[in-house]
């Protein structure tokens, strides 16, 4: 299930959850749906009974780590190396536990010293992370006008004029932090849960990819979104032309190739109450028109409660690794 | 943890610098390019098929004769290999590649610290 817990369903009952996702992505997300070929594969994955699974030899996707270096188990640079070493991560994360572009930039100059020493160590890319969080800007964490408090009370001039405030700042922060940490080495800059706070949050991001992108060719600008849908908090937001409030994946996309990002990560997230293969399925419909599209690298977040995966933080690996699979399988991504 | 990075890793991944990964990835990373283009450039210039950048065994051997950097394990050591950033010093000749930590390096090799 969605949110971990092991249930028994015949082969039959596997296959009507997966056309019932798949329907209900294509009547949210106004996606077409997946080819009858696609959703016989997906049942075949989720109706197995093999305790773990995985893609073909030779179909193998490159794996970013979001929160590697996050001192799970040591320090934050022998948690790097542990999943350099041990877990065969194809790239890592140096990120500080605040997450945050507003509270790393107080410690930037601490930030570009622990990247500098990272990249001394690994021999594989290191990227930092850290999340745009527009909510901090806002009273009583920032400076500008809250919102949140605003829109209850009617007054939408002004919570949209806090918005636009506090993207500023946002704006700012993001660029000022890649850039400290692209000149101490870092090998890529990952915006992770852009538009958690709404479209403003995600025009911030746009536009702090687009700054370090002028200034920077080759440097690796990911970015990872929150949710599937771009909530309209401000709502007349706009990026190149194109309104943000209600983006799905593949709009979402195009905005981001259009920043200058070098990788995308959709998210779908995950409905704790329906079964792990209604996840997949709608997940896989929402995001193949993003897939299909693509002239970036797509890695999709598959982690906890997003992709398929259940909201738990000890997910079975029979969960994980059909989720892994199905993604790889039925989307042909990039990356997870 | 266990379920997240090392099923993923098992399920779908191309296995980092036991085989090919982070080399795939820095071309994602630094040119932008989808998994088919990416794994096409690294595997022209391995010398290998795009299907064997995961494979271990092939990959460790490629790894070692060209000074990429591999995995050290506690059965077998390689004092004479290359450290983290001497490996991505060849790492970016193999790849055409400007990695920015050896671009450093090189700057700072010549023109010493930025304090005054």
């Amino acid at each position: 299930m969605g949110d971990g817990s092991l249930v028994h369903l015949t082969p039959g009952e596997i296959e009507a959850e997966v056309r019932a996702g798949v329907e209900a992505a294509v009547k949210r997300a106004k996606t077409p749906p997946l080819a009858e070929d696609e959703i016989e594969h997906l049942v075949d994955i989720y109706a197995s009974s093999a305790r773990f699974t995985g893609v073909d030899i030779g179909t193998e996707v490159v794996l970013s780590y979001d929160g590697s270096g996050a001192k799970t188990f040591a320090s934050r640079l022998q948690d790097l190396q542990m999943y350099e070493q041990c877990f065969a991560a194809d790239l890592v994360e140096l990120c500080h536990n605040d997450y945050s572009f507003k509270a790393v930039k107080t410690i930037t100059a601490y930030e570009a010293q622990s990247m500098r020493d990272a990249q001394l160590a690994l021999t594989v890319p290191v990227q930092y992370g850290a999340m745009p969080n527009l909510g901090l800007y806002c009273r009583p964490d920032g400076p500008a006008p809250n919102w949140a408090e605003l829109l209850p009370l009617g007054r939408f001039d002004e919570a949209r004029a806090g918005q636009e405030e506090a993207i500023e700042f946002a704006v700012t922060d993001m660029v000022n932090v890649g850039v400290e940490l692209a000149e101490a080495g870092a090998d890529g800059i990952d915006f992770d849960t852009a538009g958690a706070a709404g479209d403003g949050d995600f025009l911030a991001t746009l536009r702090a990819a687009e700054a370090l992108r002028a200034r920077y060719p080759g440097f690796g600008i990911e970015i990872g979104m929150a949710g599937e849908f771009v909530l309209g908090m401000h709502g007349e937001l706009e990026y190149d032309g194109v309104r943000l409030a209600g983006l799905w994946p593949r709009e979402q996309l195009r905005l981001a190739t259009k920043a200058g990002a070098h990788m995308f990560g959709p998210a779908v997230n995950v409905n704790t109450g329906k079964t792990a293969a209604w996840n997949m399925a709608r997940a896989c419909t929402i995001v193949k028109p993003c897939v299909d599209e693509a002239t970036i690298p797509i890695h999709m977040n598959v982690g906890m409660g997003v992709g398929g995966v259940p909201m738990t933080t000890y997910n079975p690996v029979d969960a994980v690794s059909r989720a892994s699979r199905a993604c790889v399988d039925i989307l042909r991504l990039d990356g997870l | 943890m266990f379920a997240m990075p090392i099923a993923h890793s098992c399920a779908s991944g191309l296995g980092g610098m036991r085989a090919a990964g982070d080399l795939v990835a820095r071309m994602q990373m630094a040119r932008g390019m989808r998994l088919g283009e990416a794994k096409a450039y690294v595997a022209e210039r391995l010398g290998a098929d795009p299907s064997e950048l995961s494979d271990p065994v092939l990959m460790n051997e490629r790894r070692g004769e060209l000074g990429l950097g591999r995995l050290t394990t506690f059965e077998i050591s390689h004092p004479d290999e290359p450290t983290a950033i001497e490996a991505k010093a060849n790492i970016a000749e193999v790849l055409g590649l400007e990695i920015p930590a050896v671009r450093l390096l090189e700057e700072r090799r010549h023109h010493g610290s930025s304090i005054e």
